[in-house]
């Protein structure tokens, strides 16, 4: 009966699985990885497949799954799982593989014993042929823990082999480790249950999962799945035998990991957490502020993106196209030393003399180009706000950097296991506004990027929840372009205008998510988290994740600063965007009590945040004036490439709803301060 | 060592206490050691099932945070469980 589902499984579960026929072939002997979530499993992936992997996605989902020829043995990856018990989507793609699997490799995190034995007996109970490779011995050792493998063994049933995946200690084993792959020891009630069910079921790895409830299984096979007391029953006395085991096997010599642990403990509690999260925050600042956003961005954008790249593209279209040129010569105090203009009424190709003493005169040091294209369609795709070069400037030579510092960050703070900390310390102060402690990681990323933020509220468990973070993105939150500009403006202002920004924007932002919580209908999801060790992140797997992402944020984002762009320009040839200038510019004077020019800087905000800031340097301002203006602008609406991925996120209504909030949010607040203040 | 040590004493204890309550999660203080009796309905109860945290499981009170958040620890394993989610939760403290 052990070894039957082999055999039996051809003849008799045919329907669900066949369309896994493509995916796993009959022939030959098919060896299935599996895994809880981060036990290095891919490594051993790797191992097996050489160069040749076979990536495809699972019938009917987006899990991805890899397989691989591995001498005369099909090797399949499954994605990490904490047990076979459908779930989630990948822990059905999981199931669905193992139960067509001739032997399965559990691969177990020796540092989660406790964790991951759960899945482990749950294989062996199916009666899969199983082997055990237990990885992460060498970080065993560092930590003083010593596992009886040779004990482990005994209580399974099955082989034990031990590995080190990071220098590939014991991959000498693996080919052993396949062909010893043999059924376990099972528990006895279980096992009695399972003959039990038998009749209903077309193997025992499926009259287990019958007996757990599992509903795909039970459709299956014409019959109904186990009741929730069964399962938790089941469930139960599986969790006291895994504890049982790890008692018997695992002994700890000294306190482990002393010094990681304790900063584990710290940045838990407010009194030590609080300092330990400003201490990041000064490590933050110095690399996304100062060495990314100044100087990467500094170089990227204006020397390769504005000088190089858009400079090259609007002359070639200024060669056949009605341009104005103007070129300023400016000194390193940003003084202008000489200004020329250059007419080409048809077109710089017609008029070479002309060309030629552009061309030499824009060549010098410290020049700076301004196109005037006359044709309004030349204007949309290459002009100021052109869709072709603003915005392939914004997207690689300004915002990709800052993105992928951030995922970089990120990555860091996640794999260190820092961030699940930070998440449990803030959630009881996140709980007063309906959400919960991991509402602080889109949060975090706004102030990088508010695009990239909105896309990342899809962690958050709850449409609710979503709601709010995503609406306090769009209203307080200033992004990283925005903060440097804000910044170089209150350089030298003093302390006031600081505190009197902070305080104000920190007032909003308590108003504004008080009555969202109350509201907005429905309830938040409360905090549950598994909180990994303290570590050193492994700087292979961080970069890896920071392409990965900074990738995938391209890919969904991208597009739509295209769209943004075509928008504002057709805004501006049609003479709308002068017309909201136009209509704006009383409120600015006679409302906010700033220059009648401040309006301009409002309608550049719609289109790039530190457009919107920028605009303001020029200007002869008061201390005031500027405090008041930028509490406006960091209030005012989000970026056009924001807005337009916050409405395919949130739906019309949402959208519309928080960006027009914004434009009433900021004028109401800025004019309030004006009147206190000015 | 004296954790495992504690933690078999209270592997004895669960048999007979389970079903008991004497308290909800958010009452639990730092250091208690305790056993999980009664589980939310719904959805959030097969989330605590994954993470292994089942009637009759036993873990430590690893800390109990200003405003209730808890962290449970039940071998090296860690889980943060909001205040909420606590009150939810009834236990039995040893």
């Amino acid at each position: 009966m052990n070894n039957s589902d082999s055999t039996s499984r051809d003849s008799r579960s045919a329907d669900n699985l066949s369309l896994l026929t493509n995916l796993i072939s009959d022939k030959k002997e098919t060896v299935v990885l599996c895994g809880n979530p981060n036990v290095g499993k891919s490594v051993f992936f790797n191992h097996f497949s050489g160069l040749y992997v076979d990536v495809s996605n699972f019938p009917g989902t987006t899990v991805s799954i890899s397989k691989a020829d591995y001498k005369e043995i099909e090797i399949i990856d499954t994605p990490g799982v904490y047990g076979v018990s459908g779930f989630n989507e990948e822990e059905k793609v999981a199931r669905d593989i193992i139960l067509k699997a001739d032997k399965v490799i559990n691969v177990v995190n020796a540092l989660y014993l406790e964790r991951d034995l759960f899945l482990t007996l749950q294989l062996i109970e199916m009666g899969k042929k199983v082997t055990v490779v237990l990885n992460f011995m060498d970080e065993i050792k560092r930590k003083g823990i010593k596992i009886d493998s040779a004990k482990l063994s005994n209580l399974l049933g099955v082989e034990v082999y031990e590995t080190s995946a990071v220098n590939k200690q014991g991959f000498d084993q693996l080919d052993l480790a396949i062909a010893s792959a043999a059924t376990g020891q099972r528990n006895f009630d279980i096992k009695i249950m399972i003959q039990q069910t038998m009749h209903e079921a077309a193997s025992e790895a499926e009259a287990l999962l019958i007996l757990e409830g599992d509903e795909d299984i039970s459709k299956k096979n014409n019959t109904y799945p186990g009741s929730a007391d069964k399962r938790e029953k089941i469930y139960i006395e599986r969790r006291n035998r895994v504890s049982e085991i790890v008692d018997a096997v695992e002994f700890e010599d000294s306190k482990k990991g002393e010094l990681f642990n304790k900063i584990g403990r710290w940045s838990l509690q407010p009194l030590t957490g609080i300092p330990i999260l400003a201490f990041i925050l000064i490590l933050l600042y110095f690399f996304i502020g100062d060495f990314i956003s100044q100087r990467v961005v500094g170089f990227t954008e204006t020397e390769i993106g504005v000088n190089l790249f858009e400079y090259h593209v609007k002359s070639f279209i200024a060669d056949f196209s009605e341009t104005t040129i103007t070129v300023d010569i400016v000194d390193s105090n940003d003084e202008i030393i000489s200004s020329k203009e250059f007419l080409f009424p048809d077109g710089m190709n017609s008029d070479e003399n002309l060309k030629n003493e552009f061309k030499d005169f824009s060549s010098q040091n410290g020049s700076s180009t301004d196109f005037q294209f006359g044709n309004p369609i030349v204007r949309v795709f290459f002009g100021e706000f052109g869709v072709i070069t603003m915005t392939v400037t914004y997207l690689i030579f300004l915002l990709l950097p800052l993105v992928m510092g951030f995922y970089f960050v990120m990555a860091l703070l996640e794999d260190s296991g820092y961030l699940p900390r930070l998440a449990t310390m803030l959630d009881r102060t996140l709980n007063k506004i309906g959400l919960n402690g991991k509402a602080v990681i889109p949060i975090m990323l706004g102030f990088g990027c508010i695009t990239m933020a909105n896309v990342t509220t899809r962690i958050l468990g709850t449409n609710r929840e979503r709601s709010i973070v995503t609406a306090i993105l769009q209203f307080v939150i200033p992004c990283s372009a925005q903060l440097a500009v804000i910044a170089a403006l209150l350089s030298g202002a003093g302390p006031m205008p600081l505190i009197i920004y902070v305080v104000t924007i920190f007032s909003v932002l308590v108003v504004l998510s008080t009555i969202l919580n109350k509201s907005l209908p429905g309830e938040s999801s409360p905090l549950l988290i598994d909180l990994p060790n303290i570590n050193i992140p492994r700087f292979d797997n961080v970069l890896k994740k920071t392409a990965f992402r900074s990738w995938g944020f391209m890919q969904e984002a991208g597009a739509w600063f295209f769209v943004g762009a075509l928008g504002v320009g057709i805004l501006d040839i049609t003479g709308l965007l002068f017309y909201i200038q136009e209509v704006l510019a009383p409120l600015t004077t006679k409302w906010l009590l700033l220059p009648k020019e401040a309006s301009t800087a409002f309608v550049m905000g719609m289109v790039r945040r530190d457009f919107g800031a920028a605009g303001l340097f020029d200007m002869n301002m008061t201390i005031e004036q500027i405090t008041v203006a930028i509490i406006t602008i960091t209030l005012f609406v989000p970026c056009i490439a924001a807005f337009v991925v916050m409405l395919k996120e949130r739906g019309w209504k949402e959208g519309w709803a928080i960006w027009f909030g914004t434009w009433f949010t900021a004028f109401l607040i800025g004019g309030i301060v004006a009147r206190i203040i000015i | 060592m004296n954790t495992l040590v504690a933690e078999r004493k209270i592997e004895n204890f669960v048999n007979d206490s389970t079903g008991i309550s004497n308290a909800t999660l958010n009452n639990a203080k730092k250091g208690n050691f305790l056993t999980i009796t009664q589980l939310p309905e719904g959805n959030i109860r097969s989330q605590l099932i994954r993470l292994g945290l089942l009637k009759g499981q036993n873990a430590e009170c690893l800390e109990r945070l200003p405003g209730g958040t808890i962290i449970l620890q039940k071998h090296r394993q860690e889980i943060a469980i909001g205040s909420d989610l606590a009150r939810q939760i009834d236990i039995y403290i040893h």
